[in-house]
């Protein structure tokens, strides 16, 4: 989980106004006005095959070229951003909210709650996290929403830990004493006095976990399982691609710059909010 | 000041439990408070000062430390330490409040003072939005916080520490407790706000009536603001009295030391006094009177009995077999 934060973006000196958040929310920013417009940017149909123009390289009519079908990469990149980036969405809101009620369930009340959730996600953790979630959506059918309820089954776990080891610390913190003090109970110490403050690390945590989930999803359909063709997702066109690696270089290097630089985005963002909140790692 | 007791506590008892021995940390306190009362508790770091407070509201910091006896009665009869959850929350807040030493982080960091404070009256009084934002406008303005229309949307961190403590005063007024245990409020501040804070407990006590419990170890501040002083040593209460009484003639020696060791109380030797020794431990309470080892005047009695607080004079009650000053005015 931590290889994707291997490279911090706080040993570099950033110049000027341009920080890791701003420029994580502008590439972000930009993929979402890309997905949002896609049927006015993208100049074919992302499904359209036309057998005339089958494997082309890079022109001013196909500008990234054009598949073994004969379908336009950049519009298939365009139309696929709209899939990967509810992706990055879904994948990561469920597990979120899972994981963060049991967390604070766990952490706040200890004792016999918080064994068994211990234990639950210990059992979680004993799988490779892979082989879970293939095992999972074997059961449940290929699809995306497979992948959401495999990614939720699987992911709340990081959540739910973090948010336990915030509550451990914050139900003995002066501020959560002094709220008891006052006679609030323990529902409302917990949620709206503990919990605002807990939650700084996950939401700093999610943006990381964003960039997993997106190339796990990739993964995924690139095994088969997820987005199903001829719909466009990046991770099924480098799949589709990989037959002709040697020979059209393009049908597999643009969806991946196209993962890379979304992943970036989001990366940046979690270590500039990350800053910018005060969360430690 | 009224007669009728406001809160009673009577012989309250704190053991810390741990690897199978119990040591008694707060050993058979006992005091009184009557309205519009304002009682020091004063005593040295780990006397157990702020323990029994902390006991009194149910509010200990660890499940190892545990009650193991008295009572705290309330005005209405009823016994803090034997209500159940529900009313205990109903307690707390509403009849008995409490502020702290450290604002800054018993204040809650990501919400705004104005909303922690409106949170407060709404809690405990079926009010509207509107009517306990305009409730909570009043109540900063009555701790003193200039301008609190634009105040109140601030954060913790953007309060001076002055101002964070009036903050802290105004959440604990916000439900109007009838008590408020202040423990160590002023502390951690300069001599100056020290002062403005002081000076805005007494006065939220001639307006409201309220009682106080000030919790310190500073004798000149007990001296410009109490009523009362209770003289803690080693969890047990060793001097209680008035507080004139208590400060101009203290009968135990701990108290004596205590008040020797005030800059200026024994004028141009240019030498602070102290008191030998170290406080013990809890592990390894001395028997008989636990000041003993460190007292001046103790024998044979003072190492094998220990001495019950009793009345040496109208309400002044010291635990000591040989009351400073006693011997001296009998002989004459």
């Amino acid at each position: 989980m931590s290889g994707t934060r291997a490279i911090s973006a706080r040993r570099i000196r950033w110049p000027g106004t341009v920080t890791p958040l701003v420029l994580g929310a502008a590439i972000l920013l930009t993929w979402l006005l890309i997905a949002l417009f896609a049927p006015l940017l993208a100049p074919y149909d992302p499904i359209y095959q036309d057998a005339a123009v089958r494997l082309q390289p890079p022109s001013w009519a196909h500008p990234l070229g054009t598949d073994n079908f004969g379908r336009d990469i950049l519009s298939r990149v365009i139309w696929a951003a709209r899939i990967d980036l509810q992706i990055a969405v879904f994948g990561v809101v469920f597990p979120f909210v899972i994981g963060t009620v049991a967390g604070s369930i766990s952490g706040f009340f200890g004792g016999w709650v918080d064994t068994i959730f211990m234990r639950v996600i210990d059992v979680v953790l004993a799988f490779p996290f892979l082989v879970l979630m293939l095992a999972i959506i074997t059961i449940t059918g290929p699809g995306l929403g497979s992948f959401y309820i495999a990614m939720a089954l699987v992911g709340w776990v990081s959540y739910a830990r973090l948010i336990r080891a915030q509550f451990l610390v914050l139900k003995n913190s002066d501020f959560a004493m002094a709220a008891v003090s006052l006679g609030y109970s323990n529902s409302r110490v917990m949620f709206r006095h503990i919990m605002p403050n807990a939650i700084l690390s996950s939401v700093v945590f999610s943006m990381s976990d964003a960039v997993l989930v997106l190339l796990n999803g990739a993964a995924i359909s690139y095994l088969g399982l997820g987005v199903q063709p001829p719909v466009a997702e990046w991770g099924i066109m480098i799949a589709e691609g990989q037959g002709f690696i040697t020979s059209a270089w393009w049908i597999t290097t643009f969806p991946g710059i196209a993962i890379v630089t979304l992943a970036m985005g989001f990366s940046l963002l979690a270590d500039g909010l990350g800053e910018a909140l005060g969360v430690r790692e | 000041m009224t007669d009728a007791p406001i809160l009673t506590v009577n012989n309250l008892s704190v053991a810390y439990e741990g690897g199978g021995t119990s040591h008694t940390i707060i050993d058979g306190v006992s005091f009184t408070l009557r309205r519009g009362e304002i009682l020091g508790i004063v005593g040295e770091s780990g006397s157990g000062k702020s323990m029994t407070c902390r006991a009194l509201m149910r509010l200990l910091p660890s499940s190892r430390l545990r009650v193991t006896g008295g009572s705290v009665w309330l005005e209405d009869g009823r016994d803090v330490l034997s209500l159940s959850q529900g009313e205990l929350t109903q307690v707390r807040g509403r009849r008995i409040g409490m502020i702290f030493q450290n604002p800054a982080s018993h204040l809650d960091p990501v919400m705004s003072i104005g909303r922690q404070i409106a949170e407060s009256i709404r809690h405990h009084r079926k009010i509207g939005r509107k009517e306990a934002w305009a409730r909570m406008l009043d109540i900063l303005r009555q701790v003193g916080i200039p301008d609190p229309e634009s105040r109140a949307n601030a954060y913790t961190h953007e309060f001076s520490g002055g101002m964070r403590q009036r903050a802290m005063i105004a959440v604990a007024l916000a439900c109007d407790p009838d008590i408020l245990i202040a423990d160590e409020p002023t502390t951690a501040l300069d001599v100056t706000v020290q002062a403005q804070i002081l000076r805005l407990l007494q006065q939220l006590r001639d307006e409201r009536g309220l009682s106080i419990i000030f919790i310190t170890h500073d004798l000149g501040v007990v001296y410009q603001l109490c009523d009362t002083v209770a003289v803690m040593y080693a969890g047990r209460l060793c001097e209680y009295g008035a507080m004139h009484e208590v400060i101009h003639r203290p009968r135990h020696h701990y108290t004596a030391g205590l008040v020797a060791c005030q800059p200026g109380s024994e004028g141009g030797t240019g030498r602070v006094h102290t008191i030998p020794g170290q406080p013990p431990s809890p592990g390894d309470m001395p028997p008989g009177c636990r000041f003993h080892p460190r007292c001046g005047a103790a024998d044979a009695l003072c190492a094998a009995r220990q001495p019950p607080l009793r009345e040496t004079h109208e309400g002044h009650a010291c635990a000591c077999h040989h009351p400073v000053g006693i011997e001296a005015e009998a002989e004459a």
